[in-house]
């Protein structure tokens, strides 16, 4: 379980690494987010997956989708 | 050889390298769940006799270890600090900015009702019962934060206004980050160690546990529920700005 989710997660953080428009990128970085909250759950750190889960797809995404709005001309 | 074969081949040792010095670094760790560092196997054994905590990690977090949240309460604190020192500057919304701002579909107001005061609820609910169940301040906070900005996905930048004032959020940030300076000072004055547990522990499973350490656990919830407001209230700003200004309306 903790090998398949730890592949899962690579899989996804090489897709993040290889998406080249900002905007698709933020979307398979929440995917990737939420791989990593699963492998916090399966970890049984329950405490970290809580803070993972909000911050990767409330805050991070907020924030640099509001950044990329106002800097693109 | 163009630029980026020149690239990958500049960059191929080093990942190399870097690859070889994790696989050797990660080849002698004990397996998942057999940690054998003294000091986790110690506080493992002593926390829910001492401090009636039924989650360990929140009894480190603000007992334990309380002088190191204090330092990254501080860093939160200091970086919020800067993202409105650098944005507050470069201007704020007008009337005309909030009303380019609207969502019109009224199934998106119903969720946004529901999914808003759900994730509020949960936020606090998550801080109240740190000491029990996982979460903590800290979780809570960021619930708590990210549930009042679903009002702006989901109702508009007008609705989110109402709850997001500056003037509120402010005040409130440091509050929580000067409630928790303020207890270690008041355990040093009454002549305890800096952030001392001054409370009997309580019952464990309860509420009522842990001792003075829930203290600072509410504390880091306003702290970090107010901070993450201000910053989403700086982020959306900008975006909020840039609808009138991209649409050429002006």
């Amino acid at each position: 379980m903790i090998a398949v989710v730890l592949i899962l997660a690579a899989v996804a953080a090489t897709a993040v690494a290889l998406c080249l428009d900002p905007l698709r990128q933020i979307v398979v970085n929440g995917i990737y987010g939420l791989l990593l909250v699963i492998l916090f759950v399966v970890l049984q750190a329950p405490d970290v997956a809580l803070s993972m889960l909000v911050v990767t797809t409330v805050a991070y995404p907020l924030i640099v989708l509001a950044a990329i709005r106002r800097t693109r001309k | 050889m163009s630029r980026r074969g020149l690239r990958a081949v500049l960059a191929l040792p080093a990942l190399a390298v870097l690859g070889a010095v994790i696989a050797w670094g990660a080849s002698g760790l004990a397996p998942f769940g057999h940690f054998h560092g003294f000091y986790g196997q110690l506080l493992d054994a002593i926390t829910v006799p001492q401090r009636h905590t039924a989650n360990t990690v929140t009894a480190i977090v603000f007992d334990y270890r309380g002088i190191d949240t204090l330092g990254e309460e501080l860093i939160l604190f200091a970086a919020v600090v800067g993202v409105v020192l650098l944005l507050r500057a470069t201007g704020r919304p007008t009337e005309k900015d909030a009303a380019a701002d609207t969502v019109r579909s009224d199934a998106l107001h119903v969720f946004g009702v529901v999914g808003a005061g759900l994730a509020v609820l949960v936020g606090i609910w998550l801080a109240a019962y740190g000491l029990v169940t996982p979460g903590g301040g800290f979780q809570g906070g960021v619930a708590v934060a990210s549930g009042v900005v679903v009002l702006f996905l989901t109702a508009g930048f007008r609705s989110w206004r109402r709850f997001a004032k500056e003037e509120v959020l402010d005040p409130l940030e440091g509050l929580g980050a000067g409630a928790y300076v303020s207890l270690g000072l008041a355990t040093l004055i009454a002549g305890g160690p800096f952030l001392n547990n001054f409370l009997s522990p309580g019952r464990t499973g309860t509420l009522f546990s842990g001792g003075s350490l829930s203290f600072l656990n509410w504390a880091v919830a306003l702290e970090v529920a107010a901070a993450n407001l201000v910053l989403y209230a700086e982020f959306i700003n900008q975006y909020v700005v840039s609808l009138v200004r991209d649409t050429g309306e002006e």
